[in-house]
């Protein structure tokens, strides 16, 4: 029923089109090339490849923190060339602050969005309780007095998840945040990060090289050429949410990940 | 396994009147310096005009107890007065430099061109312009110490990572934000790690100063103690400085533990 609903209002929220990237002026490196995508409002897209296909400069784009040479960027309906304050993100570097307790390492973006900066002294308490909800919600509760280097990885990275959606963003914008990690803690934040995306309606685009990573947390994954990155194929995944940890053993989930892996070793060989 | 429990429940109970050697050794060194000191003196039999002893450095801080006191505040009054200009100008050139990697790259090759001049040879000039005696001196520390400080801090801005940069400016940061948010709180540690090079390298730059052009101030003291062949006042004035430089760097390393405690117990560069 819920995805039925989800399917009938899903409108496009980022559109890449044909887009060239191109870094160090007219002769330097082609990071991505022709490349092209559409992430659906309210859709978890996971983006993979082999390593240097311009993964990050997908990052970049979206945000607005590059400009393509070639192409269009759009994001919610307005195409894209300045950096846009209606996404969050996270990287595998969870870089808190360490000067600063961890709720007001989550409050920083607050200090930063046009739109909340003004309002932020007088409705602190508002903003505070929501920065406790959130740290709540990833299994942080009470926390928020503490200083990152107090916090181990995983933790660090459950606060920054919360920075990165402290604001309401739109987009959730993650670059392997979860590559520093040990494989349990990594699974539980898997998991934090599916009812987050499933609880808050917000979009999420992860770039990621774990390809069990991209089969349990997408609704598509798209599989990125090598340099220069282009979108060599699409899949749809059809496993029903919730999904639960279990499904990683079944034979199907293990037949898409060995797709998907043969797909980038044989773009890896391509390169 | 009674016998393990014993054993481990039978160590603690000698520690109580323990001796906390790590805090004690830098005065046992100290100590063992000035024996060792007076043993050679003795066993070479020195004359005082060439090593005294330090029983003999000791008994001249007496006698001339009264210059040397005077002499002491007035360097330590130019020292301290050249490294507070340092620490304004420093961190305001710091700040600016590590703002954009234009000025950074224009300015640095200035600085370490000016930091490389003997600042034996800039006194002269400043007696010139500002005449002998306490301006000199103040700005010769001045300008040996502000260069640690400068570079220090626009290296605090340069590191940032890059990821952080790119977070906050996604969400729309203006270069100012960045600056305030991260840029300054960032560079603290390692401003506050330079005020220790800065203050000793202070003390190198008044006494320079006085013993060159001043009728005042321990340098001062010394070059005519030196020429009246009153060796043991020289050391006598040696040994103060000596005093005033630790007591001035235990200072810096208190304020810089104080100030950013945090950096102490995080690895920044993670």
């Amino acid at each position: 029923m819920r995805l039925l609903e989800k399917s009938v209002q899903m409108a496009d929220l980022v559109s890449i089109e044909n887009v060239d990237m191109r870094y160090g002026g007219a002769a330097g490196t082609l990071a991505v090339s022709s490349l092209s995508l559409k992430v659906g409002k309210g859709e978890f897209a996971a983006v993979v490849g082999p390593s240097g296909c311009g993964k990050s400069t997908l990052m970049k784009l979206v945000t607005g923190l590059q400009v393509p040479q070639g192409g269009t960027v759009i994001v919610a309906g307005k195409q894209v060339t300045q950096p846009i304050s209606i996404v969050g993100m996270a990287f595998q570097n969870p870089t808190m602050l360490p000067w600063r307790t961890t709720l007001d390492n989550i409050l920083l973006p607050l200090e930063i969005v046009e739109r909340h900066r003004r309002r932020l002294r007088a409705h602190r308490k508002e903003y505070v309780e929501k920065a406790e909800r959130l740290l709540e919600i990833v299994g942080l509760k009470g926390v928020g007095s503490k200083y990152p280097w107090q916090l181990s990885g995983g933790m660090q990275q459950r606060a920054n998840l919360c920075r990165a959606l402290i604001h309401e963003p739109e987009l959730l914008m993650l670059d392997e945040p979860f590559g520093a990690l040990d494989a349990f803690t990594r699974e539980e934040l898997w998991c934090v990060i599916r009812d987050l995306h499933a609880a808050q309606g917000v979009t999420i685009i992860l770039v990621t090289h774990d390809l069990r990573e991209a089969v349990f947390l997408a609704d598509r994954i798209f599989v990125m050429s090598a340099r220069p990155g282009r979108i060599l194929n699409e899949h749809r995944v059809p496993f029903e949410r919730p999904r639960d940890l279990e499904i990683m053993y079944q034979k199907s989930f293990n037949d898409m990940v060995h797709e998907l892996h043969g797909e980038i070793a044989k773009a890896r060989v391509a390169a | 396994m009674s016998a393990v429990t014993e054993n481990t429940a039978a160590k603690p109970q000698k520690t109580p009147a323990r001796i906390n050697w790590v805090w004690l050794s830098p005065f046992l060194y100290t100590l063992g310096l000035f024996v060792f000191w007076e043993l050679v003196v003795i066993a070479l039999d020195m004359p005082p005009t060439i090593l005294p002893a330090p029983t003999r450095v000791f008994q001249a801080i007496v006698q001339y107890w009264s210059p040397i006191w005077k002499n002491s505040l007035q360097t330590l009054y130019t020292t301290t007065l050249g490294f507070i200009i340092a620490v304004v100008a420093g961190l305001a050139l710091g700040l600016f430099i590590g703002w954009s990697k234009a000025i950074y790259a224009g300015l640095y090759p200035l600085m370490i061109g000016f930091n490389a001049i003997p600042k034996v040879a800039v006194v002269p000039i400043l007696v010139i312009w500002f005449g002998i005696g306490t301006v000199p001196a103040v700005l010769t520390a001045f300008l040996i110490s502000f260069f640690p400080i400068v570079v220090n801090v626009a290296t605090g801005l340069a590191t940032i990572e890059p990821e952080t940069e790119d977070v906050l400016r996604a969400l729309g940061a203006r270069k100012m934000d960045i600056m305030l948010k991260v840029g300054i709180p960032r560079s603290m540690p390692y401003f506050f790690g330079s005020l220790k090079i800065a203050i000793t390298l202070a003390f190198v730059g008044s006494v320079l100063s006085e013993t060159v052009a001043s009728n005042y101030g321990l340098g001062n003291m010394m070059s005519s103690a030196q020429s009246q062949f009153n060796v043991p006042l020289v050391f006598a004035g040696l040994l103060m400085l000596a005093v005033e430089g630790i007591a001035m760097y235990a200072l810096m390393a208190w304020i810089e533990k104080r100030m950013t405690g945090w950096a102490h117990r995080s690895t920044m560069a993670n």
